[in-house]
């Protein structure tokens, strides 16, 4: 693992009037694996992800992306970029049908008249290269989907616009046995295409089945950057409690 | 531990050439179909009970024309209640736009097509006037739209009144009633329908086939998705209450070609007849669904209703009677279908669908 991270957070902070959500973090994404963001409720990593996402922007610190600085101010930022973020509430229009969620904001157009034939094509092929084979026709509408079609659409329509980065926020939270490991083959999927992933969960057991890199966050603070290999489920556990610390890792103190 | 997958090559490859869903069957799979139906038989209930008089050509004639305006104004309505937004102002538009719209006219002489021309570029003009201002109060103040648009179904009429004094305008260009109100294409059709008829065409055009009219279901589905994609909701949010009172602004010169004077008194229950038609039509309340096709269905009912029960000798108000429990209906219905359509979303985690079989509520356990 000597590829240079594609996405690099250094020391930022975050404040919400006096309480101070985030301080100081590290971070970074290496193309083709995918790192793990894990810690309890309140630990900072939706602020940490919002950040990234350019919806709330970091107080100060800095974030490099492919080695060049770069400002987050707003969503269209990391858009441009090509650092998206697939949230847990999924954000597809119910109405809608499966091609026109994944080109929701940047639909294809002939003349002026929308082009569906290249939109539905395109999008089929895209759900082809992740191995989608689970929803009918690209022309259901999302309302129809279960939880994980949805999921996937969503993680889909990241693809689609050629991301480098994908963040995803609690994929498997609302997801069956099943759906939650037709998701993680799409995560790790995601991985192999070479993209960055980074995958925020709660759920340690998914976590060690895909994640290359683990980080704990602890109360705004980043505890430990750890290898799969190198850590099992009931260390992360203690980090993530703040039964342990990792002073040689050296991303802050705890508090 | 987890199931086997259904991943049969057909499922590739229906997902790969799900082509055959056209355009024209995604308008016709809705309500509005059902609702083609309903008029159907209402057609043929009083063909049946009148075979003389209810199908001739002085009839149908007629019902096209008193749907006409009422189809104008459909076409903004639609696109409002498509973003699950409601515009009350527009029979109150429609007064403002004609007494502008005259008033212009009159100071110009009324005679000639450059005035009445004139006259409708200030009726489009005066009915966007009141659009934008209610956009802008809805998407930008955050007022919601009912309340806002009962604001200016008020205020509208009444500097309709200041402006007139409250009496009717009669200054009419004489070119444009004779063409515009009773003018006739080919002998026998109407102007005023061909014309509501290009409204409608262009309305439908906009709404299905282009960028603007998916966002605006987008935006009636979801906003907070379309933000999130960068989508402008709140300007988009203003433009259709433009093309709200923009068609209303058209339907209020039309009116003035048809009538050959404002009508201030005759528009307090324009906007709630539309909003039925357009409910009616199969466009939901709650936002997302919703096409022009079904609102002109919606709106033809009532007035074939009307047509029907004189001729027939029933006493018309009747028809109030009958589209009060249509359009409850037609909302019920909706109700209903959206319940049935909603499945296995992040607000009902637990359901376990794996090729379209129910397995149960297992749910994985975060840490």
């Amino acid at each position: 693992m000597t590829t240079s991270p594609i996405l690099e957070v250094r020391q930022v902070t975050k404040s919400f009037g006096a309480v101070d959500v985030l301080k100081g973090i590290d971070f970074e994404v290496i193309p083709g694996t995918v790192t793990a963001l894990v810690g309890d409720n309140g630990a900072g990593k939706s602020t940490l992800i919002k950040g990234l996402a350019g919806i709330q922007p970091f107080d100060s610190g800095e974030v490099t992306f492919e080695g060049v600085k770069v400002n987050l101010n707003e969503p269209r930022d990391a858009a441009d970029l090509g650092i998206e973020v697939v949230y847990q509430d999924l954000a597809l229009c119910d109405n809608l049908d499966i091609v026109q969620n994944m080109f929701l904001g940047r639909e294809v157009k002939r003349g002026i008249p929308l082009d569906e034939a290249d939109m539905e094509s395109r999008a089929g092929e895209t759900l082809k290269s992740l191995s989608v084979r689970t929803v009918k026709s690209l022309r259901q509408k999302v309302s129809s989907l279960s939880g994980g079609q949805r999921q996937t659409v969503a993680i889909a329509r990241a693809v689609l616009w050629n991301n480098k980065v994908v963040i995803l926020d609690e994929p498997t939270a609302a997801l069956g046995v099943a759906q939650t490991e037709q998701v993680l083959n799409l995560v790790r999927r995601l991985g192999e295409q070479g993209l960055g992933v980074v995958i925020i969960s709660h759920n340690l057991q998914d976590v060690f089945e895909v994640a290359d890199y683990i980080y704990v966050l602890y109360l705004g603070t980043m505890v430990v950057r750890l290898k799969r290999e190198d850590t099992n489920p009931s260390e992360v556990v203690e980090y993530i409690t703040g039964g342990k610390t990792n002073n040689a890792g050296s991303n802050g103190d705890l508090v | 531990m987890s199931t086997p997958m259904k991943t049969s090559a057909r499922d590739v490859e229906d997902m790969v050439k799900s082509g055959d869903v056209t355009i024209i069957q995604r308008i016709t799979r809705v309500q509005a179909l059902q609702i083609v139906l309903v008029l159907f038989v209402i057609v043929i209930l009083f063909s049946i009970l009148a075979p003389d008089s209810f199908l001739t050509v002085f009839n149908l004639r007629s019902i096209m024309m008193n749907t006409a305006i009422f189809a104008v104004l459909g076409v903004g309505a639609t696109f409002v209640i498509i973003t699950a937004g409601i515009d009350l102002s527009i029979g109150s538009v429609l007064v403002f736009s004609s007494v502008i719209s005259a008033q212009v006219m009159g100071n110009l002489g009324a005679e000639g097509w450059t005035t009445s021309l004139i006259g409708l570029g200030a009726a489009l003009l005066a009915g966007g006037a009141w659009g934008w201002l209610n956009g802008f109060l809805v998407a930008k103040a955050k007022v919601p739209a009912f309340i806002v648009t009962l604001g200016t179904l008020g205020a509208a009429l009444g500097l309709a009144q200041v402006i007139t004094g409250g009496i009717d305008l009669y200054e009419i260009p004489v070119v444009m009633v004779d063409t515009v109100g009773f003018g006739n294409l080919f002998g026998e059709l109407p102007n005023l329908v061909v014309i509501a008829a290009v409204v409608v065409l262009l309305g439908g055009v906009l709404l299905h086939m282009t960028r603007f009219g998916l966002l605006t279901y987008a935006i009636g589905s979801n906003p907070e998705a379309c933000r999130r994609v960068g989508v402008k909701v709140d300007r988009h949010l203003i433009w259709v209450y433009i093309i709200s009172g923009v068609t209303a602004g058209m339907a209020g010169w039309l009116s003035i070609a048809f009538f050959q004077q404002t009508t201030m008194g005759g528009n307090s229950m324009t906007a709630l007849t539309v909003i039925a038609g357009v409910v009616i039509g199969g466009t939901s309340l709650f936002g997302g669904i919703g096409t022009i096709f079904g609102t002109v269905i919606g709106l033809l009912i009532p007035v074939v209703l009307q047509a029907g029960f004189i001729i027939i000798g029933v006493e018309s108000y009747w028809q109030g009677v009958v589209i009060g429990i249509f359009l409850v209906a037609a909302v019920y219905i909706d109700g209903v279908r959206r319940d049935r359509a909603v499945r296995g979303s992040g607000r009902k985690p637990g359901r376990l669908q794996v090729g379209g079989v129910q397995l149960g509520t297992q749910q994985k356990e975060g840490k």
